[in-house]
């Protein structure tokens, strides 16, 4: 997997309550944690969404996030994944210019060299779709960029630890508070 | 039973043990208002400014350790409320803030006094709620409490749409205990961590404690007492942890910090171990971070996971109950003896003491300095004494040494000038029997002397100890230091202070010279309600020593001993 150095990625179990994203989201402004990307969305469990947050920061300030995100009390869970084996995606759709012959031909040759497909194709635009992990992504991204990338969206990392250790918070124990690093694995719950 | 909202509140809070609330009503709020009006059990103070009802409730809470109870109404009424709010978040103070809300079919709709106050609040708050139905209300009630006094304490605001306090439902008190799946405070120590803990304090040679706040909110005197005189290791304390153990105890070093002792700042510096309970490394006691005790190894208690390798990183760090964890480490605890270590603290104790104003000649002036430890003298060191924030505050310190926990209170992580008066009213409401005093300057108290009427409708006995230098006192000595002498906007015109008691009917005092500060204390114990005493002091007094912001914290600006010329 794919580990760069200066972005960690947290996972964080919420309540899906009013305003529990404003409440991560005003605690990541206050401490002056910048949010490379937050996603959120719902999970297999009633009232429970899940979050995958993109910080650029060291090691050491990412379990300072995940503590203060512990501390919020909506939120049942956090995980530094990004210290652990992960699988991350991120999907974009991009819309390229395809209104000559060589411009087609050449999307189309790119795409196949990538997780990626045509979802979309008229006479002057295609709509290009990728699910991969962020860096292919922004390959596949510069590639097309000579061809004309007319609009793009992108959803954001979402992220999932490998193996069995679920994030969960029926799932004890629930969480590694960060301490000192002789003490890691400590809680004291 | 039918209730409606507004009563289920009076309900809920009685069930919580509230005895007194401090408020300020309004269009939003008065359903609420008219609800005590049935449960005059619920002693209501009216404030004068919603800030006021903050820090009251504040105050209350610091001196009992029993969560204090702000009212408000919407939209100004609330954010009124916001400074102290922070005031007690910086300080881990447990209040509980109700403030109404527009009803609900006119929020978003900037409604008159409409204000989003839970959006506001989210980053002073340690959480807060916008109530959405009636039957959640019991139910949030019990869990704000809940939230507010447990854990690292701190503030919980409730916000109130109108229509719910007027909507009635069947009341159900809810007596099940709280658990909430995303709070779950840590206590104890794992036995790991107590075997480093105690291998790192055997090996110690130079060990020093640094006692804070949590001690005195997790009641730990005992166990740090223990602690220190079992092993002997000398104890400094932060602005907060002041009284965490008995200042004249012969292991209480002083205060640390900005404006500690000196002898505290070289220990900690030169120290071989630090056991840091219950503080949190504000910058205010570090100096600079990169510089900090260098050579020590550190252990850091603290019930707040997230405070724990933030400013400081530590060797063995325990995310824990200070009092709980206290009694994990004492029973493995060896005896120790640090003969040296304690004989060279006692040297820069000594050098420190020679320096000290008290043992200066001065010339029949008066200084802040004499006044506050004067009034130790003849209060017997036993008042409660609640400090504004400036000069006064570290003077108070500095100069009145307390020998039980929870009798000094101050804004210590804010810095929130103001603080210091309506939170003595506070304090007297929650210990009736004990002498408070508020040590206040002129600045901060002209911020919220819109209290003294409060004071004098409550009847309330607090005596107000204003030092008036006429000066923004701390500002002009930052001035002085660092901004050659340029006084910009701290020279003050002040109004007539014992005048301005007067016209609220408070009997009051000035004195200019130090033999009328015995004098002055027998006045204002001679009078039932509230008391101010105007102590007019030298405009130009230094607050020593002192650690310029950043500097490293044995670099302290000391005063000169009596024949030195400050260099």
């Amino acid at each position: 997997m794919a580990k760069n150095t200066n972005k960690q990625i947290l996972v964080a179990l919420v309540e899906n309550l009013p305003g529990v994203l404003n409440r991560v989201a005003s605690m990541m402004r206050r401490r002056n944690f910048n949010i490379d990307s937050l996603t959120v969305g719902r999970t297999h469990k009633p009232n429970l969404s899940r979050m995958t947050i993109v910080v650029d920061a060291e090691k050491a300030n990412g379990r300072r996030i995940a503590a203060n995100l512990f501390k919020l009390v909506n939120v049942l869970d956090v995980k530094l994944i990004s210290e652990e084996p992960f699988v991350s995606r991120d999907l974009a759709l991009i819309k390229v210019r395809t209104d000559d012959v060589d411009s087609r031909n050449g999307v189309t040759m790119i795409c196949d060299r990538y997780p990626a497909r045509i979802v979309d194709i008229g006479p002057k635009v295609a709509i290009i779709e990728i699910t991969a992990q962020e860096s292919i992504v922004e390959e596949l991204i510069s590639e097309l960029e000579p061809i004309g990338i007319m609009e793009m969206v992108r959803t954001g990392v979402v992220a999932m630890g490998r193996g069995i250790r679920i994030l969960d918070s029926d799932y004890e124990p629930a969480i590694n508070v960060p301490i000192a690093s002789s003490n890691l694995d400590a809680t004291g719950v | 039973m039918k209730l409606s909202g507004a009563e289920i509140v009076m309900e809920c809070l009685i069930r919580e043990g509230v005895e007194i609330m401090f408020g300020y009503p309004g269009g939003a709020i008065l359903p609420t208002y008219d609800a005590m009006t049935r449960y005059p059990q619920l002693r209501h103070v009216l404030v004068r400014h919603e800030q006021g009802a903050a820090h009251m409730a504040d105050g209350y809470a610091r001196a009992t350790g029993k969560v204090g109870v702000a009212i408000a109404t919407s939209g100004p009424g609330a954010t009124n409320l916001v400074t102290g709010i922070a005031t007690a978040m910086m300080d881990s103070s447990p209040i509980i803030c109700i403030t109404g809300q527009v009803s609900q079919g006119a929020i978003g709709s900037d409604a008159f006094q409409e204000c989003d106050i839970t959006g506001i609040t989210i980053p002073v708050t340690k959480h807060n709620y916008l109530v959405t139905d009636v039957d959640d209300l019991a139910y949030i009630i019990k869990e704000a409490f809940h939230i507010a006094r447990t854990g690292r304490p701190g503030p919980v605001l409730i916000d109130i749409p109108k229509d719910i306090q007027n909507a009635v439902t069947e009341f159900v008190y809810p007596e099940q205990e709280i658990v909430l799946r995303g709070y779950r405070p840590t206590t104890r120590a794992t036995n790991e961590q107590v075997e480093d803990a105690l291998e790192l304090i055997k090996n110690a040679k130079k060990p020093v404690i640094l006692a804070g706040h949590g001690i005195v909110m997790a009641g730990a005197s005992q166990e740090l007492q223990e602690l220190a005189e079992r092993a002997q290791i000398p104890v400094t304390l932060t602005l907060l942890g002041k009284g965490a153990l008995p200042e004249n105890h012969p292991l209480t070093v002083g205060m640390m910090g900005m404006h500690g002792a000196a002898a505290c700042n070289f220990a900690i510096q030169e120290a071989d171990l630090l056991i840091a309970l219950g503080m949190r490394f504000d910058d205010r006691v570090t100096g600079n971070l990169k510089t900090y005790s260098p050579n020590s190894k550190k252990i850091h208690i603290d019930i707040d996971p997230s405070e724990i390798n933030k400013n400081v990183r530590v060797d063995v760090g325990i995310a824990g109950d200070v009092k709980t964890v206290l009694a994990q480490l004492l029973p493995d605890l060896k005896g120790q003896r640090h003969g040296e270590w304690v004989a060279k603290i006692r040297e820069w104790q000594e050098d420190g003491d020679e320096r000290d104003i008290l043992h200066h000649d001065s010339e029949g002036k008066l200084f802040g300095a004499q006044v506050i430890n004067e009034l130790w003298k003849f209060t017997g060191g036993n008042a409660v004494t609640v400090s504004d924030v400036g000069q006064h505050q570290m003077l108070e310190a500095q100069y009145y040494p307390h020998q039980r926990p929870a009798t000094m209170l101050t804004s210590g992580g804010l810095g929130t000038m103001g603080f210091g008066f309506p939170a003595a009213i506070g304090a007297k409401f929650g210990k009736p029997e004990e002498e408070v005093w508020a040590i206040v300057g002129d600045g901060g108290f002209q911020m919220t002397l819109c209290e003294l009427a409060t004071a004098k409708q409550e009847n309330v006995k607090v005596n107000i100890a204003i030092l008036n230098n006429g000066f923004l006192g701390m500002v002009r000595q930052w001035q002085e230091f660092f901004y050659e002498e340029r006084y910009q906007a701290t020279p003050m015109f002040n109004p007539d202070f014992v005048l301005l008691a007067q016209a609220y009917g408070i009997p009051a005092m000035r004195v200019t010279s130090r033999d009328q500060i015995e004098e002055s204390v027998k006045f204002a114990r001679s009078h039932e309600g509230p008391v101010l005493i105007e102590y007019v002091i030298e405009k130009e007094e230094i607050v020593y020593p002192m650690v310029p912001a950043g500097a490293d914290l044995d670099q302290m600006i000391r005063r000169p001993k009596p024949g030195e010329v400050q260099a």
